[in-house]
């Protein structure tokens, strides 16, 4: 794939827009950074929403220009990628002529200009639902600015033309999450847990960071358009290292890189950080969840696809931790209380399906599996962002995150429709026909199962179950649910803090909950040619590119696996009605109370104790076998070592100083005596 | 009255300061001593003055005589000083013993 | 004017304003300050015009020449019996490392203004200071180059002896011994220079020229490269450095870590490895490991401290081992990225420093557990304090990032099993920096409000103090964002010295 850069600056529609769609949400930042959030906060949040809206204009430009582009230089075709524009940040020379550049670029290809558009469509709403949500927060004047740059962040992570642009803005992500996480900065659970997320996150960066050193130093670029390229994986696929310890460069390089996918997706073990993150305002996790931040680790992951599909290896981790986290998540967020919290985990075993489908591309398949992918991050997206925006107008409304507090209130009837909304993306995020998670979780398994992948297929299938019951006990215990099984005091708490806040449903946040209803329903049916045309291509010509051959087209395959979409619908209806008979027709409230629940239970509920390990790792090895240690050392050993030093002058001075009696005639005395052996034992006589 | 027996004097003159010098433990006592030293040396330079070297010309009797009134003038001032001390450390301490003047014990 | 004597007035200016200021009445307390102000801020702008002079004309070297080519040179006989020269001008290392000094000194001068007792001796002794580490950096002459670093050596031990805080003469004691044992190796290393060469020159140009014999190279080059080692902050000679930070005032440590140090490394790269290119090769494994080990080491241990500078300062062993592992890879990325990181922790741990003594000055305590909330009280020195955390901890867009990416990919270029080794450390010690930046962060700007303290007395930043605040915030940004042009001065600047490593 050669570097098929566009024209250069002319001022076009598609080029002003390109860069417009990343200087707008900066140009909001600064703005309302320095300025006018200290002033109004209400005026910030209007000049945010509308710059973020002329943003999602701009990437519908950069869009349909990209498609006139496609469709009008033929010698684009093959590629499909192009440039809008590139700059240089910094370059290495590396000696004997080689030079790495680090540029900041705007690398179009269908991936990237599919998330410029869902991230600057569902930043724009989210920021609309803020300016309702954050309405009576102090902070509000602070927020929108962070928002703004959250979203610029995640703009150019997309939008990166190389490896080095990517870590770039990845970790701006990384910033912004967590200063956004920690937006109430007062209370110290949310401190901890942007804390938490951030050094988490970073921790797999690092392996990222030396991923892509590795991987840009030997295969001599950083540019994505060169290391999904045959040669770069022919230049890096060597030994290196020498004796027991070897490795295949390859593996390593693209093993590191998705390192720091699994950090930011929150895969297992790193997931921790995200069900915390739901600390910060609701809009951020709505955004965090949908467009953002989590995306990323999937999105990084298919940018590099066609390289890591060379890497057969690396492939088997994409898989094994994307299936893994899938089950393990889903069947976590089944004994969950907390509203966020569920969604948290349902966003974690989403994720998991997304990228275990990238895994499975080693077989056959490999742009099957990459269009699933892309396609559930696309869908996912929609109906999540959706999710999270509706609970957050529970949670506004009855001032309180628990889902056995929300069950008393009857908002069914209160919040009509907030309900409907939730219906819809309870209903699509389940896979029940004809709503868009139908179609791109049918694309996932169908990829497993055509790439023979059947330990992903079953992992998919077992997912998809779980998921449909445990949003549907959400759906149930929030709006069918009653008092019956839950505790009193919540109860009476619970209605008397609605009583002293009627429960409404504001227009500004409403707005953007109804209008994402639409894309959430029927996103699937309208995407699936888009996705199994233009974007399955590039995966496949990737996937060949990088020597794995392509067999045929998924929907070819379709006739084989013609079972499955009626298997996975049995399985979540099943999942479904299992969640209805228990929580809406015996009304059994949350869940077991605390004393009669089984063991299996309490560890569901208490995430298999994994936040704990990490707390066992962090406080007891890192900080008291190591920090602690070492701070002693340093103290007592370096330091002491100097000090020693100066004692033994010390001493060697009072061993010098028993001389010195202080008598001056003792001294007149060895002064006459030194004299006289100099006369002594020098001079001509001697 | 010859070369040899100034510079026997003179030794002799320097010895028995040296002794009181290092023995005498009364402040005024061993400067009395310091002098003698001093002198014994006044002694050599007057007494080569006026017997000359053991080479011809050697000898230079004004410079020799210069040196030593010389010195006798710096001495005297010396001794000022000394027995300005000697008043002060009287002052402060009541007795100018001085093997009690330990002050530069290390 | 030529533009010789403008270089040479960049260390008379702070003097002359010193000597203006011997003369000054001492009770005029405000106008002791602007003397000092006046003399550092034209000095910034002499520095900066030079630099901007420098950037748009910079002198070229032929390709493969190992002979550094100077701008603004000036060369008159000292000492003609001794050949000892008075030979200064720069190349973009050094007057990189000028401009940090000139915005250091600058902001540390508005930092101490509310500097009441003794402030007249206090602002002879930055200037003396600061002429001192001006002298050093365009000295092309080893003897000035001695003087002039000998020059800095009283001051800080005044400084911190006589306007500390805490166990301030034992720590400037300390330092003053460290630093004074670290000169006596350079002078070890420069005599040794003088002798050995056989033109008996201590001109650092002429003596590029001289292949020195290899058995001398291996005892000079240790003994030089550590004498400047030490004064540079690296493990485990660095213990001089968090005793004197800690107690030194708040303009001494932003200086002594922002600058100083820099003089260090500086000399390791200017001195010892252009000068001693076999000696450098043979040593280097050994420096590269003990640089990553203090890479590693001050991350940990600042992991565990409470006092905000003691914690500053292990950052500062960390931040500075990665100056060192740089130099350690002996390619052109890795240089520059180790000259890029001096830079960049100099305006950083300027900025820390700086805000460090304003949030004292407002709290009474440098203790992280005694501290909370501050970001309600005082919401500019919050945000900057979290920008200056963020560099620290290599956020891209910040300084720190754009220097610390050079150095390891440095190392990953350098094709020694070693140095990936001790590249593939130091990234996995940026997790360990997060850790304690954000620790700190946390622990005194988040949380419920501060209590104990009179709440009166937690306000925020006024204009004076936000001043060097923004100056060095705009120097971290610009260098962050906008490192190209740096880079491809420091690339021409570097040429010569790897020329000469690789002859």
């Amino acid at each position: 794939m050669g570097d098929t850069r566009l024209a250069a600056f002319a001022w076009e529609p598609m080029h002003c827009a390109a860069y417009g769609i990343l200087l707008l949400p900066l140009l909001s930042f600064l703005i309302n950074g320095l300025w006018l959030g200290r002033k109004s906060a209400r005026a910030s949040a209007w000049t945010a929403t509308v710059l973020m809206g002329a943003t999602a204009a701009l990437s519908i430009i950069v869009a349909s220009g990209y498609r006139d582009h496609i469709l009008t230089a033929p010698h684009l075709f093959p590629a499909r990628a192009a440039l809008a524009f590139e700059h240089t940040w910094l370059d290495f020379s590396l000696g004997s002529g080689a030079v790495l550049s680090a540029r900041l670029g705007f690398y179009l290809d269908p991936i990237s200009v599919m998330m410029v558009l869902v991230i600057s469509f569902i930043s724009f709403l989210v920021n609309l639902y803020s300016i309702g949500y954050m309405k009576d927060d102090a902070g509000a004047g602070r927020f929108f600015p962070l928002l703004s740059f959250f979203s610029f962040t995640m703009l150019g992570l997309v939008v990166s033309s190389n490896l080095a642009q990517t870590f770039f803005f990845w970790e701006l992500v990384g910033a912004a999450s967590y200063l956004l996480i920690g937006f109430w900065y007062a209370k110290p659970s949310a401190v901890a847990a942007s804390k938490k997320a951030f050094i988490l996150t970073r921790l797999a960066d690092a392996f990222f960071l030396m991923g892509l050193l590795a991987v840009g130093v030997n295969a001599g670029s950083f540019d994505f358009a060169h290391l999904n390229g045959p040669e770069a994986a022919a230049a890096l696929n060597h030994s290196v290292g020498a004796g027991l310890v070897t490795f295949n460069l390859l593996s390593l390089g693209t093993l590191g890189i998705y390192m720091g996918a699994w950090g930011k997706s929150a895969m297992f073990p790193f997931h921790v950080w995200l069900p915390d993150a739901m600390e910060g305002p609701t809009p951020v996790s709505s955004l965090i969840h949908s467009a953002t931040m989590v995306v990323a680790g999937v999105y990084l992951t298919a940018r590099l696809y066609p390289l890591f599909s060379a890497a057969e290896y690396t492939l088997r981790v994409v898989e094994c931790t994307g299936a893994f986290t899938a089950v393990f998540a889903a069947a976590i967020a089944c004994a969950q209380t907390d509203l966020k919290r569920i969604l948290a985990f349902s966003t974690l075993s989403q994720l998991g399906l997304m990228m275990s489908a990238l895994g499975t591309g080693g077989g056959g398949e490999p742009g099957a599996a990459y269009t699933a992918s892309m396609f559930h991050i696309f869908t996912h997206a929609f109906f999540k962002c959706l999710l999270f925006l509706s609970a957050g107008a529970v949670i506004h409304a009855i001032h309180s995150n628990d889902i056995r507090e929300a069950g008393a209130g009857g908002l069914r009837k209160a919040m009509p429709r907030t309900y409907w909304a939730t219906l819809i993306a309870v209903a699509a995020i389940a896979g029940i026909w004809p709503l868009s998670g139908f179609f791109s979780k049918e694309a996932i398994l169908h990829a497993a199962l055509a790439n023979g992948r059947y330990g992903a297929l079953a992992a998919g299938l077992c997912t998809g179950a779980l998921t449909a019951f445990y949003m549907a006990r959400y759906f149930f215990l929030i709006f069918h649910g009653s008092a019956v099984g839950s505790r009193a005091p919540h109860d009476s708490r619970a209605t008397h803090a609605q009583e002293a806040h009627p429960v409404r449903e504001g227009a500004l946040m409403t707005l953007p909950i109804l209008i994402l209803a639409v894309p959430s329903a029927l996103i699937g049916i309208l995407g699936k040619g888009f996705f199994t045309g233009t974007v399955r291509l590039w995966g496949a010509e990737g996937g060949a590119s990088a020597g794995v051959s392509e067999s045929a087209l998924p929907m070819r395959h379709a006739s084989s696996g013609s079972w499955l979409p009626a298997v996975a619908t049995v399985l979540a209806l099943s999942g479904a009605g299992i969640a209805w008979y228990w929580y809406a027709f015996r009304k059994n409230g949350a869940a077991f109370p605390d004393r009669r629940a089984p063991a299996w239970y309490r560890i569901l509920a208490e995430k298999f104790y994994i936040d704990e390990i990490y707390l066992f790792l962090a406080k007891r090895v890192a900080s008291k076998w190591i920090a602690a240690p070492a701070e002693w050392t340093e103290r007592n050993i370096v330091n002491g070592a100097f000090d020693w030093m100066t004692g033994a002058v010390k001493r060697l001075a009072f061993l010098q100083s028993i001389a010195q009696s202080g008598q001056v005639q003792a001294y007149i005395a060895v002064a006459l005596l030194g004299i006289y052996l100099l006369f002594r034992f020098t001079g001509p006589g001697y | 009255m010859n070369l040899t027996a100034c510079l026997l004097l003179s030794a002799a003159l320097f010895s028995i300061g040296a002794y009181g010098l290092v023995t005498r433990r009364n402040m005024i006592a061993a400067l009395m001593s310091l002098e003698l030293m001093v002198n014994a040396a006044l002694i050599n330079f007057i007494a080569f003055a006026r017997f000359g070297g053991t080479h011809a010309g050697q000898g230079d009797a004004q410079a020799g005589s210069l040196f030593a009134l010389f010195a006798v003038a710096v001495t005297a001032a010396e001794m000022a000083l000394a027995l300005a001390i000697v008043v002060a450390v009287h002052r402060q301490r009541r007795h100018l013993d001085i093997r009690e003047l330990d002050g530069l014990h290390g | 004017m030529q533009a010789s004597c403008l270089l040479t007035l960049t260390w008379v200016m702070p003097l002359l304003s010193a000597l203006a200021l011997l003369a000054f009445p001492a009770r005029s307390v405000a106008g002791v300050k602007r003397i000092a102000l006046l003399a550092n801020g034209i000095n910034l702008a002499l520095i900066a015009w030079l630099s901007a002079v420098f950037a748009l004309h910079p002198p070229a070297a032929a390709p493969g020449s190992a002979e550094t080519v100077l701008a603004f040179a000036a060369d008159y006989a000292w000492f003609p019996a001794w050949h000892i020269r008075y030979h200064v001008g720069v190349d973009a290392i050094s007057l990189a490392m000028m401009l940090l000094a000139a915005v250091v000194v600058f902001c540390a001068t508005m930092a101490s203004w509310n500097i009441q007792e003794r402030n007249k001796e206090f602002f002879i002794l930055l200037q003396v200071l600061a002429a001192g580490v001006f002298g050093s950096f365009i000295a092309f002459d080893l003897f000035a180059f001695f003087v002039f670093n000998e020059l800095t050596l009283i001051p800080t031990y005044l400084l911190i002896g006589i306007f500390g805080s805490g166990r301030k003469e034992f720590a400037a004691m300390k330092l003053n011994l460290m630093l004074m044992g670290g000169s006596a190796l350079i002078l070890l290393g420069i005599l040794g220079l003088y002798f050995e060469s056989g033109i008996r020159s201590f001109d650092i140009i002429e003596l590029s020229r001289i292949p020195f014999d290899k058995g001398f190279q291996l005892w000079a080059f240790p003994a030089l490269f550590l004498g400047f080692a030490i004064l540079g902050n690296m493990f485990p000679f660095h213990i001089w450095s968090p005793d004197g930070h800690a107690s030194a005032p708040t303009a001494v440590s932003m200086f002594l870590a922002g600058v100083h140090m820099k003089l260090g490394s500086y000399g390791c790269l200017r001195i010892a490895m252009y000068l001693l290119p076999e000696g450098c090769r043979a040593w280097m494994d050994v420096f590269m490991a003990l640089a990553a080990a203090g890479v590693v080491w001050g991350a940990v241990v600042a992991a565990k401290q409470k006092d905000l500078k003691y914690l500053n300062a292990y950052s500062s062993v960390s931040h500075c081992g990665l100056v060192f592992l740089g130099l350690a890879f002996l390619n052109t990325v890795g240089l520059r990225g180790a000259v890029m990181q001096m830079l960049a922790h100099g305006f950083i741990t300027a900025l820390v420093f700086c805000l460090i003594g304003m949030i004292y000055a407002r709290t009474h305590t440098r203790l992280i557990p005694q501290m909370s909330g501050l970001t309600a009280r005082m919401p500019f020195l919050a945000v900057s304090l979290v920008i200056a955390g963020f560099a620290a901890l290599g956020l891209p867009g910040l300084a720190g990032f754009a220097a610390e990416l050079n150095v390891f990919l440095g190392g990953f270029s350098a094709g020694s099993p070693l140095a990936v080794i001790c590249s593939t450390l130091a990234v996995l010690s940026i997790v360990v920096t997060a850790v304690y930046v954000l620790r700190a962060t946390n622990g005194i700007l988040n949380g419920p409000g501060q209590t104990g303290a009179d709440p009166a007395a937690l306000t925020d930043a006024g204009w004076l103090e936000k001043i060097p605040v923004l100056i060095l915030l705009a120097c971290i940004l610009a260098m962050g964002l906008m490192p190209g042009r740096l880079a491809a001065l420091l690339d021409t600047a570097l040429l010569p010295i790897l020329n000469n490593l690789n002859r």
